[in-house]
């Protein structure tokens, strides 16, 4: 599965794991993030601004 | 842009590094900003020593008068750690205890304060004013040691930002801020930034709402996605509010019903500290709309910076505000000065004094924000009241100045 990571802080959105905290199950597809959704950890990048970060 | 430099080699995991020969001058220095709280026990010492009660004010006095006056006297410091050093400053853990330890040290003041405050029957209610209004002044002030944690990344830290602003009440800041604020910086849509013709006293009741507004609805935007209810002390705004009732409880417990005015009148000095430290960083600022429609990434440009040495020590490098937005996980002791960054002429200390007198903060700032604009007003972050009067006096002069946005 893919990830994705915020260019700014290097947090990265693992499909696998999900973000559980933000409301995104273990799994849950990065098409199924909705696109105003903001980088939990510095909030400077929101989802369409992440980059594929390789699996 | 700068952006490849904004970044940094840091942002994320950095490298442990090694240890640089260069040496961080401010390195005990941030110390001061761990012992602020413990100025209330030099009030009470002094109260002692000279008989004199205007020493419980000591809080006020140390915000509005002593650190200006430093600042005029110590003056800049706008030197940068080398790059090569940021790894291992952002690393060395020291850092971090400096502003871990400034907890016990704020609740130690808020227990004393209120324990000198009502001891032997209680002093005069203008001591009790006075106490009152240092704890306002310290706990004010650790809203911005919280602000520095609660960026972090670390569970701890985040845990410890809403302890320290259990004591004014405004937990959900730790919410609001990290994830509506930043979000939206010098925008219209954002509670938190000032707009050019806004007076400070009109800009306090729109943040204060705004961000208790703002908060409880990315608690309940997030809380919905995972299939829970917002009433829950999983509700983080929730919960930071239940330590302030907690902590509330057990003051009022230990010292009495009588001292509730005080607690309420300490909060509200405390956050109404905040806010006027938030109308300074953003005021008049805007990010343009870019053609699809999103704002330009935020960039040096839209905050204020101050590079004076002691407001800059007693809040964590905060007045470096352009690379915290640009950055805001990096940690305060390697925060850094950019020269495109536009600059406050004074403190924030001083300019929050400033900002209590509308008409003088106006004479001072709008033509700073308007220069920072290159003469085009319309590119500022203006409020809409005042839209109509403020383009009819400045005007808007035809683009083509410095102030294009950066895609």
């Amino acid at each position: 599965m893919a990830r994705f990571r915020c260019e700014v802080c290097d947090y990265v959105y693992d499909e696998d794991a999900g973000a559980p905290r933000e409301g995104f199950p273990a799994g849950t597809p990065w098409s199924d993030v909705p696109d105003d959704w903001s980088c939990p950890d510095c909030g400077v990048r929101e989802k369409i601004d992440f980059v594929p970060a390789g699996a | 842009m700068r952006d490849g430099s904004l970044s940094g080699n840091l942002s994320g995991r950095p490298a442990a590094g090694a240890r640089p020969a260069w040496r961080d001058r401010k390195r005990y220095l941030w110390l001061l900003g761990t012992v602020v709280p413990l100025f209330l026990f030099a009030g009470w010492g002094l109260v002692n020593a000279t008989g004199l009660g205007l020493f419980w004010w000591i809080g006020p006095m140390v915000v509005y008068v002593v650190i200006p006056l430093l600042d005029i006297v110590i003056g800049d410091d706008s030197s940068n750690a080398p790059e090569e050093a940021l790894a291992w400053l952002e690393n060395d853990r020291y850092y971090r205890w400096v502003t871990y330890l400034f907890l016990p040290c704020q609740f130690a003041a808020l227990f004393l304060g209120f324990w000198l405050m009502t001891r032997n029957g209680g002093r005069p209610v203008v001591d009790q004013l006075g106490i009152a209004t240092t704890l306002g002044m310290l706990n004010g002030i650790a809203i911005n040691t919280a602000h520095e944690l609660g960026h972090k990344k670390e569970h701890l830290e985040r845990w410890f930002a809403r302890i320290a602003l259990a004591p004014c009440g405004y937990g959900h800041f730790f919410i609001e801020h990290n994830r509506g604020h930043h979000v939206r910086v010098a925008t219209p849509d954002d509670p938190a930034s000032s707009r050019l013709g806004e007076s400070f006293w009109a800009f306090w009741p729109r943040t204060v709402v705004g961000s208790v507004r703002n908060g409880w609805q990315l608690e309940r935007t997030r809380l919905r996605r995972m299939g829970q209810r917002t009433w829950t002390l999983r509700n983080d705004v929730l919960s930071a509010w239940a330590m302030t009732v907690v902590l509330w409880g057990v003051l009022i417990a230990l010292f009495g019903i009588g001292i509730t005015p005080y607690l309420v009148l300490q909060a509200v000095l405390a956050f109404s500290l905040l806010e006027a430290v938030n109308y300074l960083e953003h005021y008049g600022l805007r990010r343009q709309t870019l053609p699809n429609g999103r704002y330009e990434r935020v960039t040096p440009r839209h905050s204020w910076n101050n590079n004076h040495l002691t407001t800059n020590l007693f809040l964590y490098h905060l007045q470096r505000h352009s690379d915290h937005h640009a950055n805001p996980t990096r940690r305060y002791q390697s925060l850094r000065h950019f020269e495109e960054s536009p600059q406050l002429p004074a403190g924030y200390a001083a300019m929050i004094l400033l900002a209590y007198f509308p008409p003088l903060w106006r004479r001072v700032m709008d033509r700073r924000v308007i220069s920072h604009y290159g003469g085009d007003v319309s590119l500022a972050n203006l409020d809409p009241r005042r839209r109509e009067r403020i383009l009819g006096t400045y005007g808007a002069v035809q683009s083509g100045a410095s102030a294009a946005p950066a895609a």
